[in-house]
């Protein structure tokens, strides 16, 4: 069996008396989507956090391509080509949406103690940039200061600045969240083409999504993994079906 | 860049033009008081401008940078006093040595954010303060002079007021140019992205510490240089160059003049000192007429209204004088 | 063997003295997060008060007790015109802010008292020496220092933990938003909240004032060591505030006494002559800095939200 290109191992993180991540274990194969989901408050945020390496676990270790990276930071696991988009849209806001992207193209083009040349006028930094905001349709925006843009537009930037760090790994932090139904439509576009492209670890509250798009899902609850496999699997999965029973209607599951 | 006609640029124009004027001037009417002030402007303005990269730029807020300036100018000041007054000696050696207490206390400081941020590097500064205070040698809590200023083989002649003057501005506008280029580059890009958002730096593959250090001791070294020409601007060093209150003067540069602007500092710099020379002559000559001793009185106490001053700037004028004057269209 | 005690006990003092200073500080910047350096003007101005107050009823008490409620009016008047715009900026913002005014009440001092220092002589039951061990003399009024300031650490214990406006003080410096949501009037709170922290600024002022005397520009060289304190004891606590401004005190009377002494052990005389005073003044931010180095929160970071 080939070596999945992301091993968690164990990974257990508590908060004071609350267990956040309690010995979650699962693999993402290279080439798949994996989809990670769960009611809210089920640890999602904090496995991304470790999986991001901003938060260190207390056990459990993360194996990417091979490297043990728990203890990594962040800016290294990036280096390694593990691509991590925000939930809550975190850029650099008075910005243009080329700067934003083209300093993550910069992150990954040699060391930065360059010192005269007007960054801007960069060629190897600005075309990149632009062709990551073509893929996700933002060319259009390339010079709006992004704390004018939409919501949506957030989103999109998210994704181009991920890609623009020429990933292995995707790790997507609910893509869709605050997204209304042409958005979710295009974003849904997207991912559909970048999965073709790119192994995705999608974190989703959106089940249309995450049944249409993913190879492999795992369900999250109260911190612990309580099922992982195909999605018509999940589906019919009697834990799965009741965890989500506190959370409204099982029929949310039948609706993707 | 298009060079538009718009009201920034030509006020910032029209300033240096006058700075660049100003000698002519004083040389035809005498009035070297005037050089004088402004050779002290330019110099300050400087040390504001090099505070402004880690502040405005980059997002570092140091209540401590004037330590440098003490740092700068005890160096020519004890190598003077030493015998050693070549400038080929004095000015290299000054500035690597405020790199080294930069690169040191930016190691330690930087590690913290914020309000922990300030205080520590006011904690330094008040450390080498005390050292200063101490140096019972090189004159303690009085001071020491220096006999003259730096010499350079007779190639500048340092004790021309003149030559001093266009020295100052010419190393004045040297580092904005040099602070201009630093911020549009790579590294600039990495410097005022770590102070637009530091997370998502590090998220996309930033190791940010390295860089915010490296400027930290750019900007030390740039105010070391401040230093040196302030020491040889009164021929006297003391303490008192570095307390923190005058890291305090520095910051309200800085922010008066509009901290988002590599020539916000040199305005704040040109208008706080101007406003200090000023203000109390106005008060006292147009308040007389109107309400005779009073004005007087209310001129001795001009400085009441530079605290309120300061206050509403941050509080309904953040990017200061810069930043209120008409821009052209953008986006 | 005298000495050291009587050290110790001065050390006490100055730390008491501090914890006075640096409570209200970190109160308001934990509850409010508003950085206050214009706290050391308050403390400047709480002496002022008291001196003229003093001077007019020729009374010591009776001028500190007057001082302490134009310093409620001061704080509680300041907040509601001023401060209150800053909450919620950044905290540059509130340095730049408030260091405007230092720089404002500096030269209202010196406009209205003028530029010279006041004096506040102690009356005489506190001007002499007291037993407080025996075989222990102590100045009676360093020893009223040490009281005071313990008592008013009990009353803010009691206040924040057994009272109802406490528990909204804590609950306000944990979660702010609810707070207000509960229909509490948090701008009055926060009102309140400032004006204990003037009337406590205040305070230290009127006690240092007999030994320093009241001049411009007091407030700024303690108001460091009350953010040194708040840092090392963490932001927020009032207990840490405590610990480390005792600690703090302790460090800085018992190093300036002893650390030349110790340096000549090491370094020439010369040296440790120069050294001594050097380090002394020192050793008080190299604790700072250590602390924030391997604990960026403090030794005892108030829980947040």
């Amino acid at each position: 069996m080939t070596e999945a290109l992301l091993e968690i191992q164990g990974l257990t993180k508590h908060f004071g008396g609350v267990t956040a991540c309690d010995d979650i274990t699962l693999d993402i194969a290279d080439g798949e989507l994996h989809a990670v989901i769960g009611p809210n408050g089920a640890g999602k945020t904090t496995l991304i956090g470790q999986l991001a390496g901003e938060i260190a676990p207390e056990m459990g270790g993360i194996r990417f391509a091979g490297v043990n990276i728990t203890n990594l930071p962040a800016w290294r696991r990036s280096r390694l080509g593990l691509a991590r988009s925000f939930q809550i849209t975190s850029l650099f806001p008075e910005f243009s949406v080329l700067d934003n992207v083209a300093l993550a193209v910069q992150a990954h083009a040699g060391h930065s103690f360059r010192f005269w040349r007007d960054a801007r006028s960069v060629p190897e930094l600005r075309e990149p940039a632009c062709a990551a905001l073509a893929r996700v349709g933002m060319t259009g925006k390339a010079d709006s200061i992004v704390s004018r843009l939409s919501h949506g537009e957030h989103r999109q930037i998210e994704i181009a600045m991920a890609l623009a760090t020429r990933p292995r790994l995707l790790l997507l932090d609910e893509p869709m969240a605050g997204l209304g139904p042409e958005e979710s439509a295009r974003m849904l576009t997207l991912l559909r083409e970048l999965k073709r492209q790119y192994t995705i670890m999608l974190i989703e509250h959106d089940m249309e999504a995450v049944f249409a798009l993913a190879d492999r899902i795992s369900v999250l609850v109260y911190g612990r993994v309580i099922a992982t496999g195909a999605p018509e699997a999940i589906r019919a999965n009697a834990q799965v079906r009741q965890a989500y029973l506190g959370e409204g209607d099982a029929a949310v599951l039948d609706h993707g | 860049m298009n060079a538009h006609l718009i009201a920034r640029n030509v006020f910032v124009a029209a300033l240096v033009a006058f700075l660049l004027a100003l000698p002519l001037y004083t040389g035809l009417s005498g009035n070297n008081f005037l050089l004088t002030l402004f050779t002290r402007i330019v110099i300050l303005a400087m040390a504001a401008t090099s505070l402004n990269l880690i502040m405005g730029f980059g997002g570092m807020v140091s209540f401590g940078h004037a330590a440098y300036l003490g740092i700068g100018g005890y160096v020519v000041g004890i190598l003077a006093y030493e015998g050693v007054y070549s400038g080929f000696l004095q000015w290299p050696l000054a500035i690597v040595i405020s790199a080294l207490f930069a690169l040191v206390i930016g190691v330690l400081s930087l590690r913290t954010r914020g309000v922990y941020f300030i205080m520590i590097t006011l904690a330094f500064a008040q450390m080498i303060y005390y050292v200063g205070v101490s140096l019972n040698r090189y004159g303690a809590d009085d001071g020491l002079t220096i006999q003259h200023r730096s010499q350079f083989a007779g190639l500048l002649d340092l004790s021309n007021r003149i030559v001093f003057y266009y020295l100052c501005l010419a190393l004045l506008l040297g580092t904005i140019y040099l602070v201009w280029r630093l911020i549009n580059s790579r590294f600039g890009m990495v410097i005022q992205g770590a102070r637009s958002n530091d997370r998502r730096m590090r998220s996309i593959g930033f190791p940010t510490f390295r860089y915010r250090l490296a400027c930290f001791v750019i900007a030390g070294a740039m105010c070391g240089l401040a230093g040196v020409l302030l020491a040889n601007f009164n021929s006297f060093i003391s303490p008192a160059m570095m307390h923190w209150t005058r890291s305090g003067d520095l910051i309200v540069m800085a922010v008066l003049g509009g901290m988002g602007s590599v020539f916000g500092p040199a305005i704040g710099a040109v208008a706080l000192l101007v406003l200090e020379e000023t203000l109390p002559l106005a008060i006292g000559r147009l308040g007389y007429p109107l309400v005779g001793d009073v004005a007087l009185r209310a001129a001795e106490y001009w400085q009441i209204v530079l605290g309120p001053l300061l206050l509403a700037v941050v509080l309904f004028a953040r990017g200061g004088i810069y930043g209120l004057l008409p821009r052209g269209r953008r986006d | 063997m005298l000495l050291f005690i009587e050290q110790c006990l001065n050390g006490l003092q100055v730390g008491l003295l501090l914890f006075l200073l640096a409570a209200g500080l970190t109160l308001v910047f934990g509850i409010m997060d508003l950085v206050n350096l214009a706290h050391g003007s308050l403390y400047m101005l709480g002496a002022y008060f008291a001196a003229s107050f003093a001077a007019l009823t020729d009374s010591f008490v009776l001028g500190a007790l007057l001082g302490l409620g134009a310093m409620f009016l001061v704080g509680a008047g300041l907040e509601v015109t001023t401060l209150r715009r800053l909450y919620g900026r950044d905290h540059l913002d509130h340095v730049l802010g408030t260091f405007g005014l230092i720089l404002f009440f500096n030269e209202l001092v010196r406009m209205v008292w003028g530029p010279g220092s006041l004096s506040l002589p102690l009356p005489s039951w506190l001007n002499r020496s007291i037993e407080i061990l025996p075989g222990v003399p102590y100045s009676a009024y360093r020893f009223s220092i040490i009281v005071v300031a313990l008592v008013v650490a009990l009353l803010l214990y009691l206040l924040v933990m057994r009272t109802r406006i406490g528990m909204l003080i804590r609950a306000g410096a944990s979660n702010r938003e609810m707070v207000g949501a509960l229909g509490v009037n948090i701008q009055l709170l926060y009102t309140l909240v400032f004006g204990l922290g003037a009337v406590l600024a205040g305070l230290a002022g009127i006690m240092q004032a007999p030994i320093l005397t009241a001049h411009i520009g007091m407030g700024e060289n303690i108001l460091i060591l009350a953010f040194v304190v708040i840092i090392i004891g963490g932001i927020g606590s009032i207990r840490g505030a405590l610990v480390a401004s005792i600690f703090v005190g302790l460090a800085d009377t018992v190093g300036r006494a002893y650390l030349p002494d110790l340096l000549r052990l090491f370094l020439s005389p010369a040296a440790a002559s120069t050294a001594g005073p050097a380090l002394s003044s020192m050793l008080i931010y190299v604790l700072m800095a250590i602390v924030l180095v391997l604990r960026p929160e403090g030794l005892f970071p108030a829980a947040r939200r």
